[in-house]
């Protein structure tokens, strides 16, 4: 034997050898691969299964899913899952523990409630994630209660992937409509609905609340949708005020024109988009910083915004291009937000659709199932939660609204005693375009000298006037300011807390109380970080521009503390910037 | 140097040779499912065309087969339309026409209009592969034209259960494809499922996803692909021209047949109604004198419910039943005759080969 063959023979040997040994490196390399996937996934699920809610209705007539987002016990859940349970309910933790749980605040077109879980304020909490980051094929889990099989409240886990994204499932009427949400083939079935949908690493990305189902019956059948939590922020604080909240509509209708654009051709005079100069035949070109192509992109977009937020519009005006921030309008009438009002929405009639067939509708929100552990659940609410609940028309639960007055409001009292100062006010100072003023606050009317310019307001048995012309009212707003100072909430016929929203549809959020007084609304923006007053939109009528006043530093003047620096504006056009120098504030000090 | 050291240097050369090769092995493996879900999803398309009544879908899926523009689908009633809309995922918008349809495959070529100079995306069909049971797969379709905007099609996943082949069988499995299939774990057949595709998680094409088939004895519904394998020659075929359409085996038709034809109701000594439409029911229009069906009592006006326990939905289904009976076996009828239901037992006659 030469050299030669031998070494062809050595080859052969340890191929043979090699062969088989590279391959069974490289199945228990992939086994390590697949088990340590497994541990993570136990890993999340053991994390994550402490904060998902097993919802069911006080006597056990149905039940859902929820997940709590605060250690106070905020829970979210759908819409359709609360509706009709009554202010109380029964939730289950996977501690097999039983708590007592109040509504808080409902979104029946988002299909979105909140609810507070009671007796602890170390519930554990899901860690919210950002869902606008999801793209298709990621892994998701969906936990809760299908079916309502777990009698002792461990939720059921499925996983599967995200089908899509921003995903659009029409409403059944005007209600429960799923805009911008996600599309997953991870089983979702009755009893889910409510329940979290989390990403691989065990954030929350959505609740889970509808699937196709069509002719196979009410169980998954590969496409199930969840609210986006992206969504559900914008809304959350609004929730958590015990409100019944309502999404925006812009004012304006928009279609599709011959050369694929998205065109408005029908708008709304009234409406603050069409103050800031929107018409019919103008092209959207972005909405909230999302570029437009299509209506179904902008139908998509729109239905994520609660009503009243103020959002950036780009569009073109003749070959022009603009952007204005315009406040949104509400989908429905006040009255249709009625507690009672929106109760099981009805599926409507199929709508005929462009080619005059029926739309279809597939999909459908899932309903809650009848409860078999319904004599457990069968006790009265403890009268340690009664507190819990404030009824008051145009509320889901008063309570949490006057919760979150009293912790707006607590910082004003530390700028002086208002209260005490009966008399006229006078501040004087200078604009930033060099004019000296004067502006008189007094109880029976309100003055400005400016410019060589006296304007007046009469505030007994006279009408509010746009004075100075152009400003929205600055006068009236200015009054509004002395009115909360020295009499807080109680000066208005109506005052609520709003939530949350970017301040003039740009800036940081802010915490937001409306208040009404006659015809006048006025919105008061506070800083979320300092708690300070920064501004407020007062507006004379329903329709017309508002007079905006943005504060900016405090001073103390005697004792009291007041704005420094005024800016006025009317929508677009600035009135002026003004100083404040010296404040007179006759009565007590 | 010696042999030894020589033999070492060989073996650690094999070794990192081995080590390299599981490397980029397991490299290529590597690519993420976002990544091949963002090759794939932009060569499916939608596709708008005839239906909505009746709870039929007037949408649909495809795959673009050629960079011309050639998309295959399902054949189905969305394409009994003079001309089909076809929505790209990024939004863009085309029509298209039915170039060529092989119905036996439920396969159906489209040309889109107006694409001249534009380069589509496409999967080579005759590169297509096959796969067997515990294949981790994706599933992409227009399901329930959820994606009903500028977005691109609905992403499934699932596993290939099996790897078969259905038959079709009126009555029980009344489905419009027999041949082989994958069969998947996941939920792939959906409405406007059919014509998408199903790839491996690498994005390799393996199936076309077939219309939706529910077995209607249990309710429950199947989720297969039709192996692209067996449609690559076919498409290759329409997209040429070249391509003459096979005669559908259920066609009344005897030749080509796959289906055996041994024996007629004639050779019973009884007629059915005229065979006029798709399902006309099996109604006997005459019996002969003497013959083995008047002797057992059947008479015209009967409808022919069961032949030996097989449910008969239809003259054809009745023809193809009693054309793979056998010499001697039993011929069990259930009829319904007014109001009661008769049975009837005839003996096979032998019968000459090639008559």
């Amino acid at each position: 034997m030469n050299e030669t063959s031998i070494k062809i023979l050595a080859v052969g040997i340890l191929l043979t050898l090699v062969g088989p040994m590279a391959d069974a490196a490289r199945v228990s390399a992939a086994d390590q691969i697949v088990r340590e996937a497994e541990l993570k996934r136990v890993e999340v699920i053991n994390r994550i299964a402490p904060t998902v809610v097993a919802v069911f209705a006080k006597g056990g007539a149905g039940g859902g899913s929820g997940v709590l987002i605060s250690k106070d016990g905020v829970a979210l859940t759908n819409f359709h899952v609360v509706s009709g349970l009554g202010p109380f309910m029964k939730c289950g933790l996977n501690d097999g523990v039983l708590y007592d749980a109040v509504l808080v605040g409902i979104d029946p077109t988002g299909d979105v409630a909140l609810i507070k879980m009671l007796g602890r304020d170390d519930f554990p909490i899901a860690t919210l994630g950002d869902s606008d980051k999801l793209e298709i094929g990621d892994w998701t889990y969906v936990m809760g209660n299908p079916f309502l099989l777990a009698t002792d409240f461990q939720p059921t886990v499925t996983y599967g992937i995200v089908s899509g994204t921003h995903r659009y499932q029409p409403p059944a009427g005007t209600w429960l409509e799923y805009t911008d949400c996600i599309q997953v083939d991870t089983s979702i079935n009755p009893g889910n609905s409510g329940g979290p949908l989390f990403n691989s690493v065990g954030e929350l990305v959505g609740i889970n609340g509808r699937g196709s189902f069509e002719k196979r019956g009410r169980v998954n059948s590969g496409a199930g949708y969840a609210i986006s939590i992206n969504q559900i922020k914008f809304f959350h604080d609004q929730l958590k005020a015990g409100r019944v909240v309502d999404h925006a509509t812009l004012g304006a209708t928009v279609t599709t024109d011959s050369d694929g654009g998205v065109v408005v051709n029908g708008i709304l005079e009234s409406s603050d988009v069409y103050r800031r100069g929107l018409r019919s035949g103008d092209e959207l070109v972005s909405f909230a910083g999302r570029p437009i192509h299509t209506v179904n992109q902008y139908k998509n977009i729109l239905g994520i915004y609660p009503k009243d937020w103020m959002l950036p519009i780009v569009f073109r005006h003749e070959g022009e291009r603009r952007e204005i921030h315009a406040r949104l309008r509400g989908l429905h009438a006040k009255s249709e937000l009625m507690p009672n009002a929106p109760k099981r929405p009805q599926q409507p009639p199929p709508k005929k659709g462009k080619d005059g067939k029926p739309e279809k509708r597939p999909d459908q929100p899932l309903p809650p199932r009848p409860d078999p552990q319904a004599e457990a659940l069968k006790k009265a609410i403890p009268e340690e939660w009664k507190s819990w609940f404030i009824a008051k028309t145009g509320y889901a639960n008063y309570r949490f609204n006057q919760l979150e007055q009293d912790r707006v409001f607590a910082p004003l009292k530390s700028l002086g005693d208002f209260a005490s100062a009966t008399g006229s006010w006078r501040l004087t100072g200078q604009s930033t375009a060099g004019d000296k003023f004067e502006l008189t606050l007094a109880v029976k009317g309100v003055g400005l000298e400016i410019r060589d310019s006296a304007f007046f307001q009469q505030l007994e048995d006279s009408d509010a006037a746009d004075e100075p012309p152009g400003t929205g009212g600055f006068l009236i707003a200015a009054h509004q300011l002395r009115l909360l100072l020295s009499k807080g909430s109680s000066a208005f016929t109506e005052c609520f807390y709003f939530g949350s929203e970017p301040l003039d549809g740009r800036g940081e959020l802010v915490d937001v109380i409306v208040t009404t007084l006659s015809a006048v609304d006025s919105r008061w923006f506070f800083s979320r970080a300092s708690g300070q007053l920064v501004g407020l939109d007062s507006r004379l009528h329903e329709d017309e521009e508002a007079c905006s006043v943005r504060f900016d530093g405090w001073n103390d003047f005697g004792g009291r503390r007041l704005p420094a620096t005024w800016q006025v504006r009317s929508g677009e056009k600035e009135f002026a910037i003004l100083k404040v120098s010296k404040a007179d504030l006759a009565g007590k000090k | 140097m010696s042999i030894k050291c020589r033999l070492m240097q060989f073996a650690i050369c094999i070794l990192q040779f081995a080590i390299c090769n599981a490397f980029l092995t397991s490299e290529t493996s590597a690519q993420t499912t976002r990544e091949t879900i963002a090759a794939v999803q932009p060569k499916v398309v939608k596709i708008f065309g005839a239906g909505g009544i009746k709870g039929l879908a007037s949408h649909g899926t495809g795959f673009f087969v050629s960079k011309e523009g050639h998309i295959a689908t399902i054949w189905s009633h969305v394409l009994d339309a003079d001309v089909v809309g076809v929505v790209l995922s990024d939004g863009r918008r085309f029509t298209a026409k039915v170039l060529g349809a092989e119905p036996q495959l439920a396969l159906a070529v489209l040309k889109l209009n107006n694409a001249d100079g534009i380069e589509f995306p496409f999967f080579h069909a005759d590169e297509a592969i096959s796969a067997g049971s515990g294949t981790r797969v994706l599933g992409f379709s227009n399901m329930f034209n959820v994606a009903a905007g500028d977005e691109p099609v609905s992403v499934v996943h699932g596993v290939i259960a099996a790897k078969t082949t259905i038959e079709a069988r009126r009555g029980v499995f009344d489905s419009p494809y027999s041949g082989p299939v994958f069969v998947v774990d996941g939920v792939t057949n959906n409405s406007g499922a059919a014509g998408g595709v199903l790839t491996t998680r690498d994005g390799l094409l393996l199936g076309m996803i077939g219309l939706e088939l529910r077995n209607a004895k249990s309710n429950t519904w199947m989720n297969y692909a039709i192996p692209v394998k067996e449609l690559s020659s076919s498409i290759g075929q329409i997209i040429s021209g070249k391509f003459e359409q096979k005669r559908d085996p259920r066609s009344d038709d005897t030749e080509p047949s796959a289906k055996p034809r041994r024996y007629k109701p004639l050779d019973f000594g009884f007629l059915l109604v005229p065979d006029v439409v798709d399902r006309t029911p099996a109604f006997i229009d005459s019996t002969l004198p003497d013959s083995a069906a008047a002797k057992v009592g059947l008479k015209p006006d009967d409808l022919v419910l069961f032949v030996n326990d097989e449910l008969i939905q239809s003259c054809r289904a009745l023809q193809d039943a009693i054309g793979r009976l056998e010499s001697g076996d039993q011929l069990r009828l259930v009829v319904r005759r007014g109001n009661e239901l008769v049975n009837v037992e005839m003996l096979v006659p032998k019968k000459r080969e090639k008559e």
